[in-house]
Order: structure tokens, then C-alpha cells, then sequence
């Protein structure tokens, strides 16, 4: 190669040399072994791919019109022999990759707990992993340690060698939890868990972000997850402990709202139940969670008494703002009965009706009201609080 | 005026909607307001309103329906590909704590638009053009099944397009990502007219498009010529059949789902709310049963267009014909068994995921055989280099890389580390460009000749076909790389400055790309220029196989002054061979359909409809409505819908190619 060359070879090497192939050179051991499954099937399809791309340019210059040497067989169009190979040969790439694929996807399914903390050695069944709730908000991720009582935002850490398990959920939209050097991602999905488990084998500090469009502020969505020896955990979760402030209810209300580019937070203490809380889409006082609904439907809906639950059930934060069409949301605040015919007013719970149009993505835009009832071409309707 | 009576008429459009603010798109609206004038001064100098009106605009003639669609492409293309550059310049110049050019509230409405304009407005149409000008010459047809029915699906096409563009001008786009997922698509989060622009815009366009399906596979089943059984279909006619099977199949559940969404946004149902029993993987699920064999909608025909190229250009017969067939269909079944290889990582088990994972790589078996007989069809072969033969081994070379990252992202562990980063742009970019696109412009360059009796000029299309794949290897190489970086798609700030160097790179490669779009305009005009010295009389410049070269270029209104009757699958080939002797006598009137302005007059009412209700105008929504019903109906009463080409002019029109032939000789 002569030295021109090699000078303008320069640029691109020290590109590539100061990169970080994180995909290809993880810190976890189930990213690694995600790592092997790429290179793996990568090699298996090199096999098929590189003699399909030596052929075509093999063919395309060898029977090139210009050269009357190569032979020319304008009917031959069928050869029995030759679509065997052209339909086993992939087939069978298929196949290999198709058991590589079974097993590992089996293997590293992101809800099976893991089984060992790198190749060499199995995870020590008498030592608990590490909980950590993830909860993906509008633009920024909290993390909740159960275990210790604290909650970050926007960080997170855990103790090299420790499995891990995180609990994934969302607050308004669809995010990904994504940490390249320690796992795979998935989706962080508002009123749905989903989960993780891995483990982080080197000590160092890792970007963890959203993998899925989230809106405006999605660009800063993004974290720094920290591998650290016990002591080095230990003494983050102290510095934690002695962080003022307790992350409750209402404080959770407050940071739920659209922001971007958060900070790092941190939270000495945190409400115990929140994160059940936050997946059952339940954190305002007075709304029902999921867990209740459901619990209730599996009971046939506790016939005429469920009526009563209509008020918690049908407000919503989110639910029907903005649409213009669509009736106003009604539901019951009490029930008359043979014993009781006044009625029996569960109205005591107050949902906050609100109607007007929720901007989840927090921008300014131009404004608009939905037509209010009282708008004439729509014509009066009633207010329907009972 | 009342507040009240203000909000009737106009809805929730207001002086406020119109992006004053925002200078990038002042200046593209004063750009194309000149253009526009322009345009409009133009055509009413030349008085070629009548023109236009009476020979594009309300033809049933499939080969002009055809072209229309390939001009629609093209200029959205330029939309489209503009999207693109600002993308690429956004995401090269966002380091170092800059915040590049682009606010979010733009930078988002950029890549939801690239996306669906790409897909829905520049591939759809290049594809459906190419089958709508080629199949029923490939038949030996005069027409589609439904000539009209052809005409109406082409306005509404173009109705969707007129609807997304107009979001560029009044109000804005969705900021959803291009297939606005919910719940960050559902009122509640996306509460102005950006996502009704995009539910509105497609389902105008969706009509069209399974219309324009339907009629295909009526044409391709009933109006075959004697003699071409099912398996001595050209190879394109057969992938435009399977094409249309899928787009009749999968474009209804498109609808159903975008309906669902707009009860959600319009009325309040919970279809997809987070709560209320509605679940927002029901979207995703039911968009991906459309969206994956939307992916083969467009690749199909791309396919079947290379089959032909190289086997005219090998001037060899295409090798394993019936394997090939057996292919595409295997491909269109196994296209509806896949979709949840979009969402590996939305927590489905291992089973359902290893499960997807496998028929996803079954379809590459298929995929695989194609690859091998486009290869054995140059093997042995005479293979000219003309410029379709060189976008085919373009993206023969491009395609299997392409291939083989889909395979690897078809693999779930892997999917879980390469989902929604820059590999997977770069992947289906690298199918896309490389498989439709390529194969756009290989049909382009292809069949133009048929089309307008002049071959597209060699030099500029060389620099396009170079500056084309030089551009994409470059913009998009390096999005693999940065993949494997584990850089997540549609971020628009970035605060490692060391990845900045490979979207420089990128854009670099955008622009050359740009160069190659620029240098393929001017192919067209410089080929007009020099449309005399390119002239086709023959009918057949390549030398080519199948029953569309066998009549004139320009083709005549009827195509085939007798219908021809087929004895081998390259029909055109056997009968040269045979010494086939063209009918110079015995021409009499041939019955072809009207012309009529109902389709552009209906796709009109139906863009009015949808922009009444993405602005909730209701008034005009209804009116809309309720006129299209008219006119619909109103056509039922036209009976003016066929007339007979007389004999005479048949006689005149052969004659004619009767002497240029001769001269040619």
C-alpha cells in the first residue's frame, strides 16, 4: 500500500480506534452473551452472503457482452441439480439458525431469571439480587430500590457481580429501557410491567436511554448507570439515604409532569406502595387502580353494588380531554333501591373532571379549545354529573 | 363576528396555525408559492389547461394513469428526500452542546414526514405507476378491468399527498415517528392536527390504493391474452398479482386501525387509551399486520422488474421461471406470519418470539432462491450494460447486506441490543434504496422508452446511478457502525462527540445522493432535448422478451390493434423467433372506455372532507361528504362511458408505424 494511502486511512482508523463498539463490547454478561448471538449469525449468514456477492461480480464481468470467449446458452433455463442447491443451501443456514435462535432467544429472555453471573460462575442461589423499580416518565427515568428505600432520578447504580431485576413500567407513554453495556432493552409501557433481568460484571460507568420515540424532550432522556464494588454501592446508597426529601404521592405528581433534561434527583426515603401505585395507574387519591378493576371483574363486577364504583372507575386523568365529539364522561353517584330510594350518594369521592386538552408533550402550541358544550352548533347538552 | 360563529367556520384553523414563526418554512412557502406561480402562469401561457384536462387529467388510459403516478413519486421524492437532508444536517451539526437548527417541535415533524412520505407518497406510487403502465401490456390487454375505478384510485393518491403537504404550510405534522404509535399519537398527548393530518392523508390515499389493488388482480386474473396461462406470466405481471393480493389484504386492517385511532381522537372511545380497557399494543400488533406486507407490497414488484431486466439484458431466459414463481408466493403468504418481529422488545414470551423470529428468517429461504436465479440467469449469458442492468447488479450486491442485517435483526437476542438504533435504519434503508428504489429506476429506465418513444439518456444516468450508490453506501454504512454504538434513532441532540464524525460521513453521502436525484432530472431533461437523436421506432430497443415491447413506443391508445395470442412464457422472444410477422391488414374499430373527470372531481371532495375534519370545519366536512355521494351517484347515470375507435384511425395509426418501421430498416 503506498504511503498516500495509507495517510488517508488515517482519519478513518483513528475514527474507528476511538470509538465505543459498546454493542460488540459489553460490561454484562447478558449483553455479551447478546454480543455472541450477533457475531454468531453474522458468520452463519457470511457463509451464504460472500459466495452470492463473489458470483454476482464474478458473472457480471466474466459474461459481460464484450467478452465472446465466455459461453453464450441463450434457451438454458432449467437445471434440477442446481435449485437443490439454491433451496437447500439457504435452507440450511435457516435451519442451524433457526435452533440458534430458539435456544438463545429461550436462553436470554429477558424474564427468566439469569443463571449465571459470567461464564465461569453460577449466581449464588442463597444471596437475594438487587429489585429495582423502572419507572419511564415524561422525560425522565426514576428508579425506585425497594429494598433500600430510596429512589434516584435520572441514575442508577448497582454492585458489579449482583443480579439484577428491574420492574418496568411508564407513567404516560411508550419508552425503551435501554443500557447497552448490561442488557438488551424493553419497552417501558404505561399500566404494564415488564421486566429484566442482568447482571453487570465490570466496574465503570455506562449510558442507559430511551430506545423508543417519546416525544419533545426524548433527545435527554438519558442516565449514567454506574457498576461499583460492594463498598462503592454501599456508600452510593448511603449517599442516597442522606438525601433530603421523601418521594410520596404528591411529590410523585409534581415530577411526573413533562420536563427535560433533568438532573440527577435523589430521595432519601420514598412511599412504599408508589410503584404499585404508579403501574395501576393509581397515584391520584380517589381513583381506582387496575389491580382493584380487575380483582372486581374476576368477581362478575359485584353486581348491583358495583355501581357504586362507577365514579372512581370512570374518571381519568388522561382519558377523552381534548376530543370533541365525544360525550362527556358520565357516571353514577348514587343508586336508588327498594330500601333506600333517596339514593345513596358515594359523590363523597371527588374526581378532578377536567376537560381541557392535556398537553403530554409539553410544548407551546397554538391554542385551541374543544367545542364546550355550550357551543351552538353542537346545542346545549347537560352537564351529566348524574 | 362571535367568537362562536368564527369557530363554526373555520374550526380550529385560526391565523395562529400558519407557521409564521418558523423561517425554514416561510422560506420553503415563498420557494414554492413562486414555483407554484410559476407553474400555474406557464401552463395557462401555453394554454394547456384544456390539455392537461382533457388528456392526463380525466384519462382512463392506464399507461398515462401509470405515468401520473411516476411524476407524483418523483416530486414527492423531492419532499421527501428533502426531510431527509435536513435530518442528516440536523443530527451532523448537534454536538457539543449545540441544539443544530431544528427545534423539536420541527425536528419531529421532519422524520414522521420523511417516513410517511417515503413509504405511502414516493414508493407506493413509483411502484404502483410502474405496475399500472406495465401489467396489461405485459397481458396483451387494452386496459385495466376498471379504467374509471384506475382514475379515481390515482386522484386519491394524490389527494392523501395534497393533504400531507398541506401540513407542511397550515398547521403542522404528526410528531409521532411514522407510524404514530399510541398513546403517544392519542389525544391525550398529541392533542392538534398533526396526527389527524396523518390519519386523513393516508386514509384518502388508502382508498386509492386498494382500489388501484383490486382492480389490478381483476386485470391480471380476467384480461390475460390466449395463450398466457397463469404460468406463462411474465415474471413482473406475477409479483404485481401477489403484490396486489397483499394490498388487498392488508391495506383494509391499515384503515380499520387508523379508524380505530381517529374514534379514539374524535369521539373519546379507548381503543388505545392507556386505561378504559384500551391497549395500546393492540395498535402496534394491528399496524405491523399491515405495515410488514406493506414491506413486500413494495419489494414484490421491484422484484419482478430485475427478473425482467436481467434476463433481456443476459439475453438469456430467466432462469428456474416456475422456482421463481414458487418463491413470490411463498413470500406473500409468509409475509402475514412476521409482524411481530417489529416488537421483540414489547415483552412478548420467548416462545412467540422465537416463533416470529423463525418465519422471518424462512422468508430469506425464498428471498435466497431469487438472489440465485437472477445469478444462474446471468450465468451464461450475453449481459449488456445498459443502465437498468446496472442498477440491478447495484442492488443485487446492496440487497443481500441489507438481507443479511434483517436476518440478524430477526433474531431476538440480537433484535434486543440492535431494535430502534441507526442498524436498523440503516437496514431497511439499506432493503428500500436498495431493493425499491434501485428497482424503481432500473423500471424507469427500463420502460421509458415504451412510454415516450425516446431511451433515457446514458451519461446523466450514469452519473445518477454512481453519485445514487456511492451516496447510499456512504450515508448509510455508517449508521451501521454507529448501531453497534448502540445510538438510539430520532435523537436530535447528541453529547458524545466522538460518534459526530460518522453523521458527517452520513450527511456527505446525503448529499451525494441528492446529487444523484439532481443528475436523474436532468437525465430527463437532457433526454427530452435529445429526444431524436434517443428515438425508439422500433418498439424494442433491448432486444427484450416480453409481450409490452411486441407494439410501438409510445404504445397507441389500444396497445395491440389485434390482441395477440401467446405460445411460451417470454412471448415476445418466441414470436421474433418464429418470425413473426406483423398484421398490416384487417384492422377494424376497437371499443375502448371515455375519459371523465368523476375521479379527480370525487379524490377533490374527498381531500375537502378530510381537511374539514382535521380541522374540525365540520360544515365543510359534511358538505364534502354529502357531494361526493352525489357525484358518486351521479355517475351512475353517465352513459357516455365507451366509445369506438374507428377502424380508419386504427388504419392510419398502423400505417404509420408501418412506414417508421420500414424506415428503420
Amino acid at each position: 500500500m503506498s504511503r498516500l494511502k495509507i495517510l488517508a486511512l488515517l482519519p478513518l482508523a483513528a475514527a474507528l480506534s476511538g470509538c465505543n463498539y459498546v454493542v460488540l463490547a459489553p460490561a454484562g454478561d447478558i449483553a455479551a452473551q447478546q454480543r455472541d448471538l450477533v457475531i454468531i449469525s453474522t458468520i452463519l449468514m457470511l457463509l451464504i452472503v460472500v459466495p452470492v456477492m463473489a458470483l454476482t461480480v464474478l458473472f457480471a464481468w466474466r459474461y459481460r457482452q464484450s467478452n465472446t470467449s465466455a459461453r453464450y446458452e441463450p434457451d438454458w433455463d432449467h437445471s434440477t441439480k442446481l435449485e437443490l442447491v439454491i433451496w437447500s443451501a439457504p435452507l440450511l443456514i435457516i435451519v442451524c439458525l433457526g435452533a440458534l435462535t430458539w435456544m438463545g432467544t429461550h436462553l436470554l429472555d429477558p424474564y427468566r431469571n439469569i443463571g449465571r453471573i459470567h461464564a465461569e460462575r453460577a449466581v449464588d442461589q442463597s444471596k437475594a439480587p438487587l429489585d429495582v423499580d423502572v419507572v419511564a416518565l415524561d422525560w425522565k427515568w426514576l428508579f425506585i430500590y425497594p429494598d433500600y428505600g430510596i429512589a434516584t432520578v435520572n441514575e442508577l447504580a448497582a454492585p458489579v457481580d449482583r443480579p439484577i431485576n428491574f420492574h418496568i413500567t411508564a407513567s404516560s407513554v411508550m419508552n425503551s429501557f435501554y443500557i447497552p453495556a448490561l442488557a438488551g432493552q424493553i419497552y417501558a409501557m404505561p399500566g404494564m410491567e415488564t421486566s429484566l433481568h442482568a447482571v453487570i460484571n465490570h466496574a465503570g460507568t455506562y449510558r442507559g436511554f430511551s430506545a423508543n420515540y417519546s416525544g419533545a424532550g426524548f433527545s435527554g432522556m438519558h442516565f449514567n448507570f454506574h457498576g461499583l464494588d460492594d463498598k462503592g454501592f454501599d456508600s452510593w446508597v448511603a449517599q442516597a439515604k442522606s438525601a433530603r426529601g421523601s418521594l410520596g404521592r404528591a411529590e410523585y405528581l409534581q415530577l411526573e409532569k413533562p420536563s427535560e433534561n433533568e438532573p440527577v434527583r435523589r430521595w432519601g426515603t420514598v412511599d412504599s406502595d408508589l410503584y404499585r401505585l404508579i403501574l395501576n395507574m393509581c397515584v391520584e387519591t380517589g381513583k381506582m387502580c387496575q389491580s382493584e378493576m380487575m380483582a372486581i371483574d374476576a368477581k362478575g363486577g359485584n353486581g348491583h353494588e358495583g355501581l357504586n364504583n362507577t365514579l372512581p372507575l370512570s374518571y381519568d386523568k388522561y382519558a377523552r380531554r381534548g376530543t370533541v365529539l365525544g360525550p362527556e364522561p358520565t357516571f353514577v353517584v348514587g343508586t336508588c333501591t327498594p330500601d333506600a330510594p333517596q339514593g345513596q350518594t358515594t359523590a363523597a369521592i371527588k374526581a378532578p373532571l377536567d376537560t381541557a386538552p392535556l398537553l403530554g408533550a409539553g410544548l407551546k402550541r397554538p391554542t385551541f379549545a374543544p367545542l364546550k358544550s355550550s357551543s351552538f352548533f353542537l346545542g346545549q347538552r347537560p352537564k351529566s354529573d348524574s | 363576528m362571535s367568537p362562536d360563529l368564527l369557530k363554526f367556520i373555520f374550526g380550529r384553523l385560526g391565523i395562529d396555525s400558519l407557521p409564521l414563526h418558523e423561517p425554514i418554512l416561510v422560506g420553503t412557502f415563498i420557494m414554492v408559492a413562486l414555483g407554484g406561480i410559476t407553474l400555474l402562469a406557464g401552463v395557462t401561457y401555453f394554454r394547456l389547461w384544456g390539455y392537461l384536462w382533457r388528456e392526463w387529467f380525466t384519462t382512463v388510459d392506464h399507461k398515462r394513469i401509470g405515468v401520473m403516478y411516476m411524476i407524483l413519486g418523483i416530486v414527492m421524492l423531492l419532499r421527501g428526500f428533502a426531510d431527509a437532508l435536513m435530518m442528516r444536517a440536523q443530527q451532523a451539526m448537534a454536538f457539543n452542546g449545540s441544539e443544530g437548527f431544528l427545534p423539536a417541535h420541527h425536528y419531529d415533524q421532519v422524520f414522521t414526514a420523511h417516513g410517511v412520505i417515503m413509504i405511502f407518497f414516493v414508493a407506493m406510487p413509483l411502484v404502483t405507476g410502474l405496475m399500472n403502465f406495465v401489467v396489461p401490456l405485459q397481458i396483451g390487454a387494452r386496459d385495466v378491468s376498471f379504467p374509471f375505478l384506475n382514475n379515481f384510485s390515482f386522484w386519491m393518491t394524490v389527494g392523501g399527498a395534497v393533504l400531507v403537504m398541506l401540513s407542511l404550510f397550515i398547521g403542522e405534522f404528526a410528531r409521532t415517528g411514522w407510524l404514530a404509535y399510541p398513546p403517544l399519537s392519542n389525544i391525550g398527548y398529541s392533542p392538534d392536527v398533526g396526527v389527524d393530518y396523518y390519519i386523513w392523508g393516508l386514509q384518502v390515499a388508502g382508498v386509492g390504493t386498494t382500489l388501484s389493488g383490486i382492480n389490478l388482480i381483476c386485470t391480471i386474473v380476467k384480461l390475460r391474452c390466449p395463450g398466457m396461462t397463469m404460468m406463462r406470466m411474465p415474471v413482473f405481471t406475477w409479483t404485481s398479482l401477489c403484490t396486489n393480493i397483499l394490498i388487498v389484504a392488508s391495506f383494509p386492517v391499515l384503515t380499520v386501525v387508523l379508524a380505530l385511532l381517529s374514534l379514539d381522537r374524535y369521539v373519546g372511545t379507548n381503543f388505545f387509551t392507556n386505561d378504559f380497557g384500551g391497549s395500546p399494543m393492540m395498535y402496534v400488533n394491528l399496524i405491523w399486520i399491515w405495515g410488514h406486507p406493506e414491506v413486500y407490497i413494495l419489494v414484490l414488484p421491484a422484484f419482478g422488474i430485475f427478473s425482467e431486466v436481467t434476463s433481456t439484458f443476459s439475453g438469456k431466459r430467466l432462469f428456474g421461471y416456475t422456482s421463481m414463481v414458487y418463491a413470490t408466493v411463498v413470500i406473500t403468504i409468509l409475509s402475514y406470519l412476521v409482524w411481530l418481529h417489529h416488537f421483540f422488545t414489547m415483552g412478548s414470551g420467548a416462545s412467540v418470539n422465537s416463533f416470529f423470529g423463525i418465519t422471518t428468517m424462512i422468508i430469506s429461504i425464498p428471498t435466497g432462491a431469487k438472489m440465485f436465479n437472477w445469478l444462474f440467469t446471468m450465468y451464461r449469458g450475453r449481459i449488456r450494460y445498459e443502465l437498468p442492468m446496472m442498477w440491478t447488479i447495484a442492488f443485487m450486491l446492496t440487497f443481500v447486506i441489507g438481507g443479511m442485517t434483517g436476518v440478524l435483526l430477526a433474531v431476538p437476542p440480537a433484535d434486543f441490543v440492535l431494535h430502534n438504533s441507526l442498524f436498523l435504519i440503516a437496514h431497511f434503508h439499506n432493503v428500500i434504496i436498495g431493493g425499491v428504489v434501485f428497482g424503481a429506476f432500473a423500471g424507469i429506465n427500463y420502460w421509458f422508452p415504451k412510454a415516450f418513444g425516446f431511451r433515457l439518456d446514458p451519461f446523466w444516468g450514469k452519473c445518477s446511478f454512481w453519485f445514487w450508490v456511492t451516496g447510499f453506501y456512504m450515508a448509510f454504512m455508517p449508521l451501521y457502525v454507529l448501531g453497534l454504538m448502540g445510538v438510539t434513532r430520532r435523537l436530535r441532540v447528541f453529547d458524545d462527540p466522538s460518534l459526530q464524525i460518522w453523521f458527517v460521513i452520513a450527511a456527505i453521502g446525503a448529499v451525494l445522493v441528492f446529487l444523484g436525484i439532481l443528475s436523474m432530472l436532468m437525465q430527463f431533461a437532457v433526454s427530452f432535448l435529445k429526444r431524436e437523436q434517443l428515438k425508439d421506432v422500433t418498439g424494442d430497443p433491448w432486444d427484450a422478451r416480453t409481450l409490452e415491447w411486441a407494439t410501438s413506443s409510445p404504445p397507441p391508445d389500444y396497445n395491440f390493434a389485434f390482441t395477440p395470442v401467446v405460445h411460451d412464457n417470454d412471448a415476445w422472444w418466441d414470436m421474433k423467433k418464429r418470425g413473426y410477422q406483423r398484421p398490416l391488414l384487417g384492422f377494424k374499430a376497437i371499443h375502448m372506455p371515455s375519459s371523465t373527470g368523476t375521479g379527480i372531481i370525487l379524490a377533490g371532495l374527498a381531500t375537502a372532507m378530510g381537511f374539514g375534519l382535521i380541522w374540525y370545519i365540520w360544515w365543510l366536512a359534511a358538505l364534502s361528504f354529502i357531494a361526493m355521494l352525489a357525484v358518486g351517484i351521479g355517475h351512475t347515470f353517465n352513459y357516455h362511458r365507451d366509445f369506438d375507435i374507428p377502424a380508419d384511425d386504427v388504419i392510419r395509426t398502423e400505417d404509420a408505424r408501418t412506414k417508421l418501421l420500414a424506415g428503420a430498416k
